[in-house]
């Protein structure tokens, strides 16, 4: 078997995390714990090993050959639309098969040990085998269709591991708001994909990327700005990103695998996949870095101001797209790409060192009430800051080369206001992960600092009282009272802590924080060394860009901005690396020695109301939930209970109305006398025949 | 004077059957608006059914096609059948009211 038939044999990857998928919905709960983490960390293991293939089968072919696609069947033989169920394995497929299996092969690993004792253990992993399956979908699709199939399979599976705690009712909220945003997103790009038909009568990514070029340029902005619109929904940008913070109301390995590492990135991989359109239109594209560099620099001043460590690296998250997105606009889609595997590496160490800390601390999640817990967790405490460092862009880790590459673009591209934005993002980036790492694991402790209110019960005792209270009260919503030991966790307490709220006590009950089990830390462990030496896959030294001429095939014949020599390249990298030790000094400065009391944050205490305006992230999620609360509930009623009742309602009843008149009237007609429909045949027949005999008989 | 001329005067065409036809299928049809009484309305029908029979084989003469004999086979099949059903519906029709005019019978006005 040569390598193009290798390569052929690319459907196996998404096959096997589904079959995963199939055999734990149907029997994950008789397969149990953990046999069924097993299976499903057991089959992405299996599917990176096939992606390995892939890859070595791509390389052993010349570089212009390595685009191979495979029809599985014919989706919709519609007449002139025409839809194969095909893959195509190319480079920048094979690159994201090998961060979905890999990241997340190490994601499930972690999940096994932090979803011990849950009693959705198997459906846990039958989801995330079928998300896992739906990202390969999504990569590996031959055309729009197919692409938008596993699209839609990871919101659904986003919405489903949000909500997986669903008795809670910030996390069933969590889920609803990430489904709604992200069909926003998606009516982009299904309008997209009619265009599309309207304009090429194919949805081939071949074909159309072909065909863009020559097409009109209102078309092709038109298609542009439609698929970015599907990008700022998955990817979280601006104007549609409040979903991400409250995606993080699901199990942490979920918020590592999908709002951090994979599916968040599926945006990313859109727009490179889509590349001819945006390179035709420069309009699209302006929009595009625009959007992306604004959305880093807001996300990080909001990301300075979150007491909670998970909104914070969501906030985080949120910012890195707007990097890889502003790389996008300005054309630098290796740099891009090259930001999407590093930050995989890096956001899913800090997501799993976060949920390390969140399960060793007993679900606490408030920044201000942890410190010193590098003496609690030095494994952890050790991946985070590796992390840490990769993320803030200190040499030589993965994001000094990656990000950096990506601010250095942005000024060759010229536009030097995109420039300024991208590095005071940078800063936000070197004060917001300072803050969270020095908070968390150096300073003082402060977990004991408050009172441990009785109120709050262990697990027994009081427990039953608040119980049958809350029976009570829920009782007539018709919501059955699950206990905690039923559910595996409280449904009353929601570890979230938004911006403005007070610190809460942990619920240690005077127990130290613990570090997590071996299962949870290798995969940090692992994530960490890919976060220390990432930057190894693309030097900017001549020969050894290995990224980019791997992807080289894929963005042919674009003009990618990348510094015209060494010194000048050096130099660059120099002055964005001092403007994130500005930030990284400016954290360090402030938290270096914890905070003083729990309630008191410094940053905060001096800059008031910037600070409210940046902690409540600009109050524009307050803004879109004021906006369809009011104006929004009453154009529904409006719809409901005018446009709907009178116009459409009006409308049928009033055709039925006229129907069952006619009627009324015809039915005088046949009164039951036979002799009068007699008569009425003989006049219509001779009638007929006379027609007959004067106007066709001639 | 031999009789050959007369005889060809007085030959039967197509047409003389067709007017006794024309003639028969007028009478049945009248009879059907005029009569109240179902069962000479039903006679009236089976007239007319006759008058198409007739027309049937004098086309059928004429033309020299015998799918017109055919097809009338094919109607007295059909008619013996009405005939059964019908006559059954007004007997029972007999049975219930003590007689048939069709005038009375209009249960089933709109």
């Amino acid at each position: 078997m040569n390598a193009h038939d290798l390569l052929q044999t690319v459907g196996i990857v998404p096959l096997l995390p589904l079959l995963g998928a199939v055999l734990l919905l149907f029997f994950g709960r008789r397969i149990g714990e953990p046999i069924a983490g097993w299976i499903a960390t057991g089959l992405m293991g299996l599917a990176f090993l096939w992606g390995l293939v892939m890859l070595g089968a791509a390389l052993s072919l010349p570089p212009e050959a390595r685009s191979v696609s495979s029809v599985v069947f014919t989706w919709l033989p519609a007449d002139v639309l025409k839809v194969d169920m095909a893959f195509l394995a190319d480079p920048l497929s094979i690159t994201w098969i090998l961060l979905v299996t890999g990241v997340g092969m190490l994601i499930h690993l972690y999940a096994i040990g932090y979803m011990h004792g849950d009693p959705g253990f198997g459906r846990f992993f039958a989801y995330f085998n079928l998300f896992a399956a739906s990202m390969l979908v999504l990569v590996l699709g031959n055309n729009y269709l197919v692409t938008f199939l596993g699209w839609e399979g990871v919101g659904l599976c986003s919405y489903l591991l949000i909500s997986f705690w669903n008795q809670r009712e910030s996390a069933a909220v969590g889920g609803k708001k990430a489904f709604i945003y992200n069909r926003v997103g998606d009516f982009g790009f299904m309008l997209a994909m009619f265009l599309l038909i309207a304009e090429f009568g194919t949805l081939d990514y071949g074909i159309t990327g072909a065909a863009a070029g020559s097409a009109s340029s209102g078309v092709v902005t038109a298609v542009a700005l439609l698929l970015f619109l599907a990008v700022t929904g998955k990817s979280a940008q601006i104007p549609l990103f409040p979903w991400l913070t409250d995606a993080m109301e699901g199990p942490t390995p979920v918020s590592a695998l999908i709002h951090a590492a994979t599916m968040v990135t599926a945006g990313i991989f859109l727009v490179a996949r889509a590349h001819p359109f945006f390179e035709a239109s420069p309009d699209a594209a302006t929009v595009v870095a625009w959007i992306g560099a604004i959305t880093a620099l807001l996300a990080g001043t909001i990301a300075c101001f979150q007491p909670d460590i998970k909104r914070a690296l969501a906030y985080s998250t949120i910012s890195q797209l707007g990097y890889m997105v502003l790389a996008l606009g300005i054309g630098a889609y290796t740099a891009a790409i090259f930001l999407v595997l590093m930050h995989a590496f890096f956001k899913g160490c800090l997501f799993l060192g976060a949920g390390s800390v969140i399960h060793g601390n007993d679900e606490n999640q408030d920044m201000r009430v942890m410190g010193r817990f590098r003496a609690f967790l030095p494994v952890t405490a050790m991946g985070m800051v590796i992390a840490w460092l990769a993320i803030t862009g200190v040499p030589p880790f993965a994001g000094f080369w990656s990000k950096d590459l990506v601010i250095e673009s942005t000024f060759e591209a010229g536009d030097y206001g995109l420039w300024v934005i991208a590095t005071l993002a940078a800063v936000m980036t070197g004060i917001y992960m300072t803050r969270l790492i020095f908070l968390t694991f150096y300073g003082n402790a402060r977990f004991n600092d408050l009172p441990q209110p009785d109120a709050i019960p262990a697990v027994s005792g009081g427990s039953d009282d608040d119980a049958q209270g809350a029976g009570v009260a829920v009782a007539d919503a018709d919501v059955p009272p699950y206990t905690e030991a039923e559910l595996g966790y409280d449904p009353d307490y929601s570890p979230t802590v938004q911006y403005p709220e007070s610190p809460r006590a942990p619920r240690l009950h005077g127990h130290d924080p613990h570090e997590s089990p071996t299962v949870m830390l290798v995969p940090i462990v692992v994530l960490a060394f890919l976060s220390a030496i990432g930057g190894l896959l693309n030097l900017p030294i001549h020969g050894l860009e290995f990224l980019g001429e791997w992807l080289e095939p894929v963005f042919e014949g674009v003009q990618q901005p990348a510094p015209s020599s060494f010194e000048e390249g050096l130099a660059l990298t120099g002055v964005a690396f001092f403007f994130a030790a500005i930030g990284i000094t400016i954290a360090y400065l402030i938290y270096h020695r914890g905070l003083r009391a729990p309630d008191r944050d410094p940053l905060k205490d001096k800059l008031g109301h910037g600070a409210n305006l940046a902690g409540n992230a600009y109050y524009y999620d307050a803004g879109v939930s004021a906006f369809v609360d009011k104006p929004g509930r009453a154009g529904a009623r409006f719809l409901d209970e005018t446009v709907d009742t009178k116009v459409i309602d009006g409308s049928v009843n009033g055709v039925a109305g006229l129907v069952r008149r006619a009627g009324d009237g015809l039915r005088a007609l046949q009164d039951g006398h036979v002799r009068r429909y007699a008569i009425g045949i003989v006049l219509g027949t001779t009638a007929l025949l006379m027609y007959l005999l004067a106007y066709v008989g001639r | 004077m031999s009789i050959a001329p007369l005889a060809a005067s007085l030959e039967i065409t197509p047409s003389y059957y067709l007017v006794l036809a024309a003639a028969l299928f007028s009478i049945g049809a009248v009879g059907v608006l005029v009569r109240r009484n179902v069962l000479v309305m039903f006679m009236s029908v089976e007239l007319m059914l006759n008058a198409v029979n007739l027309t049937f084989v004098a086309f059928a003469k004429a033309l020299n096609d015998t799918a017109g004999q055919v097809l009338v086979f094919f109607t007295l099949v059909v008619a013996a059948a009405e005939v059964a059903v019908g006559l059954a519906i007004i007997v029972a029709i007999f049975r219930r009211r003590r007689g048939a005019t069709a005038d009375d019978l209009t249960v089933l006005k709109g």
